[in-house]
């Protein structure tokens, strides 16, 4: 009994006191990371000095610290995985990772994560690969200050940036995505949270969110991808502060909602998105704060949207405010700015005294004969606004701003 | 010769009293505009509405008031060795050119006053300038032609009035209805085309790719995919409006040949 006490606190000991630095270099002892890593004892760290190191299929099965110094690189011959994190508490940083695997089968990535715990991924810079950071059933971990990019031209032969798959509190902080299929993707993640990251010139989303609940992001920028950022099928998501910004053509939008539940999005802009917000069958989020500026459609929505609410928000420029595919209404646009807006406030409370009507009648004929857009501001279309505004036929009748703001929020 | 003609029928518009109320009209409408507008971009997507309709308005009338008034003047240049080429081109030109420095200066004080050379609006305003001086320059074009085809001053005025209602209003509104009809049948060729005879369409459609560049993307067809996503469609409106100014510059110099005074 006592042997065994003192043993395990020997081990402590030894354990916390003697975490030794294995250096790997090219006139060192150590020439490769395998045989630095097989020989770290757990939470040991390897120091990998400058230099390019071929690196394929290397598997973390313990808790040891990667450290790459200035210039280290891995190249991992286009042949399959780079690194394998398969144990907790690994922490993987500073390094330059080239020539991962592409396979049209298999998932291949330049840092693979499996049922791992409090892993650490920081400063690496990813350069072309298929999947750049692959994260699969794992929990706590971290994701910061790392470069993934590409020069992905289709959707079918290019991975993801940053590939997060059935986990749970993951914090993505910091990232640089651009030039792959989506910047960063979720499904199945919960409790994670998505901040600072800036994803942009992706083929596909910038931000791709699918069966994840209770995350959050903000502080993101998302620019100029294919077809922006997509939330689908989740409940309870916080989106706050993000910008999404030149996401331009057909199938485009700042942000997509598809099947969102009790979401909020807070104090986000949106700029020169073809469609700001796309809105499909999502119910119960609020829209406050957001700043909608010069976008084809600042808000698209589409059937089985019910009790959202938008309020606070400011409507600058936009080509289209609000556009519906039907009569039937369930959600309140009270008290936004609009700049469109040409009423009067005899009280001077900030309240206009006229309604808005974000919904025009034009918007309506272009839904339905998309080349009517051509005719936008033209003199005839603002006439048949106008009338439509004075008696509302085809647009929803009860879609109004009671209380439109005459000044824009800050 | 024709340097001479431009030169009087420009200083004897710029002398009287409707050119500088012409010019005080948008030195007023620019100051007004960025004192109640915060921003200028806010202030140019107002202006560009303004812009489209009035300045082919004001081109009409003052063109066709324009030819009436001077047509003494007129008669004792024909009975000079001038010319009619010489003679109707400088008038025309005369008036078109002070017409459109009017709107240049006009609304070029109050938004340089307001820095609009160093914010990011200056080409959706360029824009804006070009298209409100070709449309100047179209619209006195067309309504001197209509005076040289009318001796009636009553008739002509209507008829150019009528023309100025046509373009601005009534092409329009066939055109949406004509697209609403044939929505089953594939439109995009047809719609570009048919926004080509039509100079305020033009010119409104080279401010959109400016400002609207965000809707304009929305549309899935290839033809509008291509004309608008790249250079080409602001090159081909350019050429365009630069054919609807010298079609009827021609019309005018075949015309006025022709004329029996």
């Amino acid at each position: 009994m006592r042997l065994t006490i003192v043993s395990i606190l020997l081990l402590l000991v030894s354990h916390r006191g003697n975490t030794s630095v294995w250096d790997v270099c090219a006139t060192c002892s150590i020439q490769t990371i395998e045989e630095a890593v097989e020989r770290a004892a757990p939470s040991d760290t390897v120091r990998v000095q400058k230099g390019v190191y071929v690196c394929e299929d290397i598997e973390l099965r313990k808790p040891v610290v990667l450290l790459g110094e200035d210039g280290a690189v891995l190249d991992g011959l286009g042949t399959g995985y780079v690194l394998k994190i398969l144990s907790d508490s690994v922490a993987v940083s500073g390094f330059k990772i080239i020539n991962s695997g592409r396979s049209y089968t298999k998932d291949f990535a330049a840092i693979y994560v499996f049922r791992s715990s409090y892993f650490t991924l920081s400063n690496l810079e990813i350069v072309d690969p298929f999947f750049g950071i692959l994260l699969e059933k794992s929990k706590n971990g971290t994701v910061v200050n790392n470069r993934v990019y590409g020069v992905s031209k289709r959707e079918d032969d290019s991975g993801n940036g940053i590939h997060l798959w059935h986990c749970t509190n993951i914090i993505v902080e910091h990232n640089e995505v651009y030039g792959l299929r989506d910047g960063i993707y979720l499904e199945f993640v919960d409790e994670s949270k998505i901040s600072k990251n800036y994803t942009h010139n992706n083929i596909r989303y910038g931000l791709h969110f699918m069966f994840s609940n209770h995350d959050e992001y903000v502080d993101n920028i998302f620019e100029n991808n294919g077809a922006g950022v997509a939330v689908m099928f989740s409940k309870f998501i916080i989106m706050q502060n993000n910008r999404f910004t030149h996401n331009w053509g057909t199938a485009s939008y700042g942000l997509l909602l598809k099947e969102i539940y009790d979401a909020e999005v807070i104090d986000n802009s949106f700029t020169e998105n073809t469609i700001g917000i796309f809105i499909d069958g999502s119910t119960r989020i609020n829209y406050t704060g957001n700043l909608f500026e010069q976008n084809g459609w600042a808000i698209k929505v589409s059937g089985g949207c019910y009790t959202n609410k938008f309020y606070q928000n400011n409507f600058i420029g936009n080509s289209f405010d609000v556009s519906y595919n039907s009569k039937m209404n369930d959600n309140s646009f009270n008290g936004n700015y609009w700049s469109d807006y040409t009423g009067y406030d005899l009280d001077k409370d900030g309240i206009g005294d006229v309604p808005y009507r974000p919904v025009k009648l034009f918007s309506y004929i272009v839904n339905n004969t998309p080349e009517t857009i051509i005719l936008l501001r033209s003199l005839f279309v603002d006439i048949i606004n106008f009338s439509e505004k004075v008696s509302p036929v085809f647009t929803p009748d009860d879609l109004i701003d009671n209380q439109p703001s005459t000044f824009s929020f800050q | 010769m024709i340097l001479k003609v431009l030169k009087y029928s420009f200083s004897d518009l710029i002398r009287s009293r409707w050119s500088y109320v012409y010019l005080a009209f948008y030195l007023v409408l620019g100051f007004v505009l960025l004192f109640l507008n915060e921003n200028l971009s806010k202030a140019v997507i107002t202006l560009m509405n303004i812009v489209v309709v009035l300045t082919p308005m004001i081109g009409t009338i003052f063109g066709i008031m324009y030819f009436y008034n001077s047509r003494e003047f007129t008669e004792l240049l024909l009975a000079q060795p001038i010319r009619r080429r010489t003679i109707f081109l400088g008038q025309y030109l005369g008036v078109a050119l002070s017409l459109s420095l009017s709107l240049v200066v006009g609304l070029g004080i109050p938004f340089a006053i307001y820095g609009i050379t160093q914010s990011s609006q200056i080409w959706d305003f360029t824009a804006l300038l070009v298209s409100g001086t070709f449309l100047t320059f179209i619209f006195s074009g067309l309504s001197i032609y209509i005076g040289l085809l009318n001796s009636n001053k009553i008739k002509g005025f209507g008829y150019a009035i009528l023309m100025w209602l046509f373009f601005a209003v009534i092409y329009d509104g066939v055109f949406l209805i004509s697209l609403i009809v044939f929505d089953d049948y594939p439109l995009d060729t047809f719609t570009l085309f048919a926004s080509f005879f039509n100079p305020i369409d033009l010119s409104r459609i080279m401010i959109l790719l400016k400002l609207d560049i965000s809707a304009l993307l929305g549309y899935t067809g290839a033809l509008f995919q291509k004309f608008f996503g790249t250079g080409q469609g602001l090159v081909v409106a350019f050429i365009m409006l630069l054919l609807w100014v010298f079609g009827p510059m021609l019309m005018l110099v075949r015309k006025s040949s022709k004329k029996d005074f």
